[in-house]
């Protein structure tokens, strides 16, 4: 691990609300010369402290209109294997995000859907007839909000609907 | 309302959001202007909001990421305000979600190793208001994160 001065920090919090910012502007703003937030910038990249981009949508606007958050638990342990229901979750197009956790349950998924019948469709029939899965505990997310962290001072904005508009505003 | 070339360049673009305007034209087998000229309208529409840069919190020296589901008191009226309004001020708080369902709220803790972590649990966590149950899944891997819209 690389140490990261409060510079790098004001990068990566600004990156974090708009990638598409060059050098010459991030370094305007912070006081830098274009190469040397250039160099700062690479930096970043190259220690993965930025790990990539990601486009923001407008889910709602795209008629994805519920979010939910789905706890799996494995059933028969040991004799399915994980990578059998990795690769097979990992592949529903409605999955958003697979977390491997520890504690009341193995899996996190978050997951989209047009609406709760549609939601309806992809549990039953993509998610409880994967290899492995046993109970599920289903949570319909209400309001998201991203915080910028240990990077920058928090604003403390009140919150949003769930779906799209989650980050805008870190 | 968007048809299969605006739905060719969401999915382009949501795989890889750095592809230039000709790049992903080529892609999307359309002309560039073609492609400026749909991204600028779905732009101006709100359906592309912008990119943002994704951090590893582990490069950052944040090894331990915490789920932290909590349930509130229910019979407090000002509960869940008062729980998120002081959640925002912990720095080690990345995500605060509200949910419909059993959990109420939950929050996403990141510490430098576990140690740190007990002292943000003890000192800023369980010391916000409202708290009736709470409940820890600790990440162990990411599996799949690109967050992309089945479009």
């Amino acid at each position: 691990m690389i140490e990261f001065d409060e510079m790098d920090r004001k990068l990566l919090h600004a990156l974090t609300q708009d990638a598409t910012q060059s050098a010459g502007a991030l370094g305007r703003r912070f006081g830098l010369s274009q190469p040397a937030a250039w160099r700062r910038i690479k930096r970043l990249h190259e220690s993965g402290a930025i790990k990539g981009r990601r486009l923001r949508l407008n889910a709602e606007a795209l008629g994805f209109g519920v979010t939910v958050f789905l706890g799996v638990k494995l059933a028969r342990k040991g004799q399915v294997s994980l990578e059998d229901f990795e690769r097979a979750v990992s592949a529903i197009p409605e999955v958003q995000t697979v977390e491997h956790v520890l504690g009341l349950y193995d899996y996190r998924l978050r997951i989209v859907a047009r609406d709760l019948a549609d939601f309806e469709r992809v549990l039953r029939r993509r998610i409880m007839t994967l290899p492995g899965a046993g109970d599920v505990e289903a949570n319909v997310l209400l309001s998201e909000e991203r915080l910028p962290g240990p990077i920058g001072v928090s604003t403390a904005p009140g919150p949003e609907s769930p779906n799209g508009a989650s980050s805008a505003r870190r | 309302m968007l048809d299969d070339i605006d739905r060719r360049i969401l999915r382009y673009l949501q795989a890889d959001p750095s592809l230039s305007t000709s790049e992903l034209a080529e892609r999307c087998r359309i002309t560039s202007g073609v492609c400026w000229r749909r991204i600028e309208k779905m732009e101006a529409n709100g359906i592309i909001q912008g990119q943002e840069a994704v951090i590893d919190w582990t490069a950052l020296g944040y090894a331990v990421e915490v789920s932290l589901r909590v349930t509130l008191d229910k019979t407090q009226a000002r509960a869940f305000d008062e729980f998120t309004a002081q959640a925002r001020q912990v720095p080690e708080v990345i995500e605060i979600q509200t949910f419909l369902g059993r959990v109420d709220v939950r929050l996403s803790v990141i510490a430098r190793d576990m140690s740190h972590y007990q002292q943000i649990y003890r000192d800023r966590i369980l010391t916000l208001p409202h708290i009736a149950d709470i409940e820890a899944l600790m990440h162990i891997a990411r599996v799949k994160r690109d967050e992309a819209l089945p479009v």
